[in-house]
């Protein structure tokens, strides 16, 4: 089985008995072995846990069982828990700590034969666009070694770009898997939020955060998303509806479709590459049979100043829990306050200290009506400016990120950084389902010419169109084959 | 909401976070940027609008009051930075009486 075989191939071949999970599990360990010194997109690899979890799919297999995920190779962000397995956000304050239990997504996953390799990097707590802010590991861009995978999810992107996983999982809050599958050339897949179970998803912002997969096609981040998907009675907010499959309704064009183009974002205003890029994107949906419609998001440009307040004041609620008491590390003190206080001193990051700074002024009194309060408002009018767009659409088309990979340490100025999301974040604060497609490439200088992403969004609860369409587009432009991971060259650091 | 200057070491002390100088100088002023770029919300008009918690209406979720499955104890207490048998242990939180 090769390292290129799809999701939707090895588990053909591991159901039919002609390879085995543990042949699959053992080839990519192999791959892991020999690239990941390179790439950096794991922090942790399960190595002897893989091989167990392959034996015993192959023992299901062999006693009749059929399984959508059989023998697939699976990176997992590093902050769900899987039991038994160092479960550490890319921060110190958990750097040594192991998860007594799993993720509903993730139990869900192995229950369908996916076999998990290793836990991937992030950036701290998933706070990031680059992965730079994880303190324990740097993940590298393996389309080329000097740029970064994009973040927060930048290891599982990495991990499945580089062949060192088939699929992998990640979380976005404000693109935290779009912005990094479109820096790596993979799929990256946000479901509505409360699609998937957040139990075992260590908290950032939690009106935000979502989980889904990132994979080479199309058709494997349906496959996942249909394998792990659905009501969880462990997160009471997950979504307690029917749960629409969504591998078995991909399409072949996109006849009878309105596709909005987004007039707040004309992509004049990016580099001319990348404007004659998603130029022809869009003239590649009409070609398939879309009929494109222009609408107007008027307050999506207010979504950054949003996501800005209300995903730190989110994330300092959730991390009140490191404490230094019960888990993870501690810092001693002369009383207990000062024990919080220097066990959070020395376990955050500068990122996760900022936003957990400007979350709690947000949310103090005096400021909580004029920062707190004034940006759910703003988020209700960039929710309602969604409905009325998709009344004269069935989808909506836009750039995933704003440029392609850059190289590390080109982001100092935190605003810059944020920036990167401009295009995910109004999704995220609707609650809506999008993705990441790759749509080609630019040279980004260095003669190497670096990928890009189409984002495609859809209303609420419309993941099988949404992955319908994009298989179309997928399938009709075939961008991601046109270049090899770039693993060769000397890592400069 | 004007941009005003932010008391990093108090919003610290509120956040249970120790900051050294060198960080108040610098968080103080990325975050009064942060706050400037977040005062572009003060353009929107918000006054007849209703505040998103969640995105998707949820209403709250009860179960029966029965005992179920759950880690056990010795599980838990295993990964405590400090234990004292069937307890976490902490810092002295009570001072002792003069």
């Amino acid at each position: 089985m090769a390292a290129q075989s799809t999701a939707a191939q090895i588990a053909r071949e591991v159901n039919a008995g002609t390879v085995s999970a543990r042949e699959v599990t053992d080839a990519t360990l192999e791959r892991i072995d020999s690239v990941d010194g390179r790439v950096g997109a794991y922090l942790t690899v399960l190595h002897d846990r893989a091989r167990e979890f392959a034996d015993r799919v192959d023992a299901r297999v062999a006693a009749g069982e059929r399984l959508p995920l059989a023998g697939v190779p699976l990176a997992v962000k590093d902050n769900m828990c899987l039991t038994g397995t160092r479960t550490t956000c890319g921060s110190k304050i958990l750097e040594q700590w192991v998860a007594p239990y799993t993720a509903t997504a993730v139990a869900r996953l192995i229950d369908a034969g996916a076999i998990p390799m290793g836990k991937a990097n992030l950036d701290e707590f998933a706070m990031g666009s680059s992965c730079e802010n994880s303190a324990l590991g740097v993940t590298r861009n393996p389309y080329d070694l000097a740029r970064v995978p994009g973040g927060s999810s930048g290891g599982s992107a990495a991990a499945v770009a580089a062949h060192e996983a088939t699929v992998g999982v990640g979380s976005d809050t404000g693109g935290s898997i779009r912005e990094p599958a479109a820096f790596c050339n993979v799929v990256g897949f946000k479901p509505t939020y409360g699609r998937v179970s957040r139990y075992g998803l260590i908290a950032f912002a939690s009106s935000l955060d979502q989980i889904g997969p990132f994979s080479r096609t199309v058709q494997d981040a349906a496959l996942t998303y249909d394998a792990m998907g659905g009501h969880d009675p462990m997160d009471s907010t997950s979504l307690d509806v029917p749960m629409e499959t969504t591998a078995d309704g991909l399409l072949d064009d996109l006849r009878g479709l309105k596709i909005g183009i987004v007039r707040e974002f004309d992509t004049e205003k990016l580099d001319g590459a990348a404007h004659a890029l998603y130029t022809r994107a869009y003239r590649d949906l009409q070609a398939l049979g879309a009929e494109l419609v222009d609408v107007t998001l008027p307050t999506a440009d207010y979504g950054l100043a949003t996501y800005y307040l209300i995903a730190p004041a989110e994330c300092s609620s959730n991390l009140a829990r490191f404490d230094g008491v019960r888990y993870g590390l501690r810092v001693d003190g002369d009383d207990v306050t000062a024990m919080y206080e220097a066990t959070r001193a020395a376990g955050f990051g500068p990122e996760v200290k900022r936003r957990i700074l400007i979350g709690t002024y947000a949310l103090s009194s005096g400021y909580y009506d004029a920062y707190y309060v004034r940006a759910q408002k703003a988020r209700t009018l960039i929710s309602d400016d969604f409905k009325r767009a998709f009344g004269r659409c069935d989808l909506i088309a836009c750039p995933a990120a704003s440029s392609p990979a850059f190289p590390f340490n080109s982001k100092s100025d935190p605003y810059s950084m944020y920036m990167m999301d401009y295009y995910t974040i109004p999704m995220s604060l609707a609650g809506l389902p999008a993705l990441s497609v790759p749509c080609g490439w630019v040279d980004a200088g260095a003669g190497k010419p670096m990928p890009m992403g189409l984002q495609l969004c859809a209303p609420l609860l419309s993941e099988r169109l949404l992955l319908g369409a994009a298989h179309a587009y997928e399938q009709a432009t075939n961008h991601a084959q046109t270049h090899a991971p770039r693993l060769d060259e000397a890592v400069v650091s | 909401m004007s941009s005003e200057k932010i008391d990093v070491r108090y919003v610290a002390k509120l956040a249970r976070i120790q900051l050294t100088d060198e960080e108040v100088q610098r968080f103080g002023s990325q975050l009064g940027d942060l706050l400037d770029h977040a005062n572009a919300l003060s353009a929107l008009d918000v006054s007849s609008v209703a505040a998103t918690a969640q995105v998707i209406e949820s209403r709250n979720v009860e179960r029966d009051d029965a005992v179920g499955a759950c880690l056990d104890r010795e599980t838990v207490l295993a990964q405590a930075p400090r234990r004292q048998g069937g307890f976490f242990r902490v810092p002295r939180i009570i001072a002792e009486a003069e």
